[in-house]
């Protein structure tokens, strides 16, 4: 399958948008008309063909572009890109399971070939060419979860798992809802989690911290997380807050349609075979409100999601200024009708 | 004791001795003090022979400087003049040291980080430090925007001393930067500037 990817930007102009057949696929979040934090954690198994759950890394027509993204927030702040110094195992893993990954999934656009050690990358669509040695970090332009962290979608933390615990020793993250890797580098699994209202209370994050550890090779799990962007911006870190925290107050009922943005997270889990970590996936998915409700279930939920969403979830994933806008807004295309379970369109 | 909901601060349980440790090394302010005073009070002679305190008396005048090491008398005492000599002092000590030390730091909330994050530099577990909070409620806060650390916090929002951003002080704490997070308060609407109160005193 040969994918056609699109020149758009995440920034200034804000050309992003999302082809009929990309609405299609979008993994919405809701399989009911409410939403409450859960585990919601499932194998990261094989999905119907053309679907985000296809291949376990999903490569889109949006990859050239949100590569370009991250190579200009990577420019701008370097911190967005950090590794604790026992973790180098841990990124050869890393670059090992994206590379075979996507070479086996997309051989039109990736290709790997492995003589021993001494591997042969080749990557079309940005048209790189690269043989290196797998171990010897000098062979690479980059250390090496940065090298293909600049060539997959997504961002990746990795964990390192002792103690009984998971402490987030590195990552490559540019396209964060709100959080601060350089912020919250070396912590463990309840102190990164720290600010997150409700779920501590209620054992979300001991039921997973306890289901992680157990995390088995060659099992990979997946779970979908969710908010909502003002313009299709995917560096929403907390770092550029004070440059686009006052997109937040643009929102009228004349521009909800192209402004305002569901986003969600898909978010992957693989146990790594040599550092025995964790490797962590977070790929981001947008759609506009004019596209989301080309679906007419998705339409009929949103608004009810939305609506009964407790208010401090709403302040957490800051949508206090622009909820009832868009709550207006799409009220009109709930006609009141039931939807039927599950997320996909019907 | 500091009794806090946020999951990512460190707890600070309270000195006790290692009667086991070959050096005790402890820093302290001048509130932290008093908790080093007790704690001298209740080990016994081989700790006190083991012992030996930094303390950090910015805040203190020489006459009262020399009435805390009289207090502590006989462990031995270096005053430093401010927090940052004495982390210097203490980095310098870690450098040369060998197994068997016991670090403990007693005083404000950017002290102990301070000692913790001396220590994890040289390869010693955060959780083996013995910690208790004294003291002002003060706090060093990271400014997420320009990464530039405001120290000797009691306001929230405060402004950040390198770019002047006025900061919400969140309660997110790291380890590694010894450190609370600082966000921009008024970033969704630069007109709404809410007045500093004093929170951490």
């Amino acid at each position: 399958m040969v994918i056609a990817f699109k020149n758009e930007t995440f920034r200034d102009d804000f050309t992003f948008s999302n082809s009929p057949a990309a609405i299609r696929r979008f993994p919405f979040p809701f399989h009911e008309d409410k939403y409450m934090y859960s585990v919601n954690i499932e194998p990261h198994v094989p999905g119907p063909k053309g679907s985000v759950y296809e291949f376990p890394i999903d490569i889109d027509e949006h990859y050239v572009s949100e590569m370009r993204d991250r190579e200009l927030v990577l420019k701008a702040d370097p911190g967005r890109c950090q590794a604790l110094p026992h973790m180098m195992t841990a990124q050869w893993d890393m670059l090992e399971l994206l590379m075979t990954s996507m070479a086996r999934d997309y051989p039109e656009h990736f290709s790997l070939t492995q003589d021993g050690d001494r591997w042969h990358w080749i990557n079309r669509p940005l048209g790189i060419d690269q043989k290196f040695t797998f171990g010897d970090v000098k062979t690479l332009p980059y250390e090496p979860m940065e090298y293909i962290g600049r060539q997959c979608q997504g961002d990746f933390s990795i964990q390192d798992q002792r103690d009984g615990q998971l402490w987030m020793d590195a990552g490559i993250i540019t396209t964060q809802a709100d959080w601060s890797l350089d912020f919250d580098i070396g912590m463990n699994f309840f102190e990164w989690h720290g600010p997150v209202p409700l779920a501590h209370q209620a054992g979300v994050f001991d039921r997973a911290l306890k289901f992680l550890l157990n995390l088995q090779h060659g099992r990979p799990v997946r779970r979908l997380n969710w908010t909502m962007t003002i313009n299709p911006r995917l560096d929403t870190s907390p770092e550029n807050y004070h440059k686009w925290g006052v997109d937040r107050t643009t929102v009228t009922p004349e521009n909800v349609g192209d402004k305002v943005h569901l986003r969600v997270e898909l978010q992957g889990l693989w146990r790594l075979p040599r550092s025995n970590t964790i490797l962590f996936s977070i790929r981001c998915y947008m759609i506009k409100m004019r596209e989301l409700v080309t679906v007419p279930k998705w339409g009929r939920r949103l608004p009810r999601v939305l609506r009964t969403l407790p208010p401090e979830l709403v302040d957490y994933k800051g949508l206090t200024r622009y909820r009832d806008t868009t709550l207006e807004w799409l009220s009109k295309y709930d006609d009141g009708a039931p939807t039927t379970l599950g997320c996909g369109p019907d | 004791m500091l009794v806090s909901g946020i999951k990512s601060r460190p707890v600070y349980p309270g000195l006790s001795p290692d009667p086991n440790a070959r050096r005790n090394l402890i820093v302290c302010d001048r509130a932290g003090a008093e908790a080093v005073v007790e704690l001298v009070a209740r080990a016994g002679e081989d700790f006190v022979k083991r012992a030996s305190v930094i303390l950090v008396a910015d805040d203190a005048s020489s006459e009262e400087a020399a009435a805390l090491q009289k207090k502590l008398d006989p462990v031995h005492v270096e005053v430093a003049c401010s927090l940052d000599a004495a982390i210097a002092q203490l980095r310098e000590i870690l450098s040369g040291a060998s197994m068997g030390l016991r670090l403990y730091a007693a005083g404000s909330e950017p002290l102990i980080g301070s000692v913790v994050q001396a220590g994890a530099e040289n390869f010693i577990d955060p959780l083996s430090v013995r910690t208790e909070h004294r003291g002002s409620l003060m706090r060093r806060v990271q400014c997420v925007h320009c990464k530039g650390m405001t120290e000797n916090v009691v306001t929230n929002p405060v402004k950040c001393a390198h770019c002047g951003l006025l900061l919400l002080v969140r309660d997110h704490y790291s380890r590694r930067l010894a450190a609370f997070q600082g966000v921009c308060i008024n970033a969704e609407d630069p007109s709404d500037s809410p007045e500093p109160k004093v929170e951490f005193q």
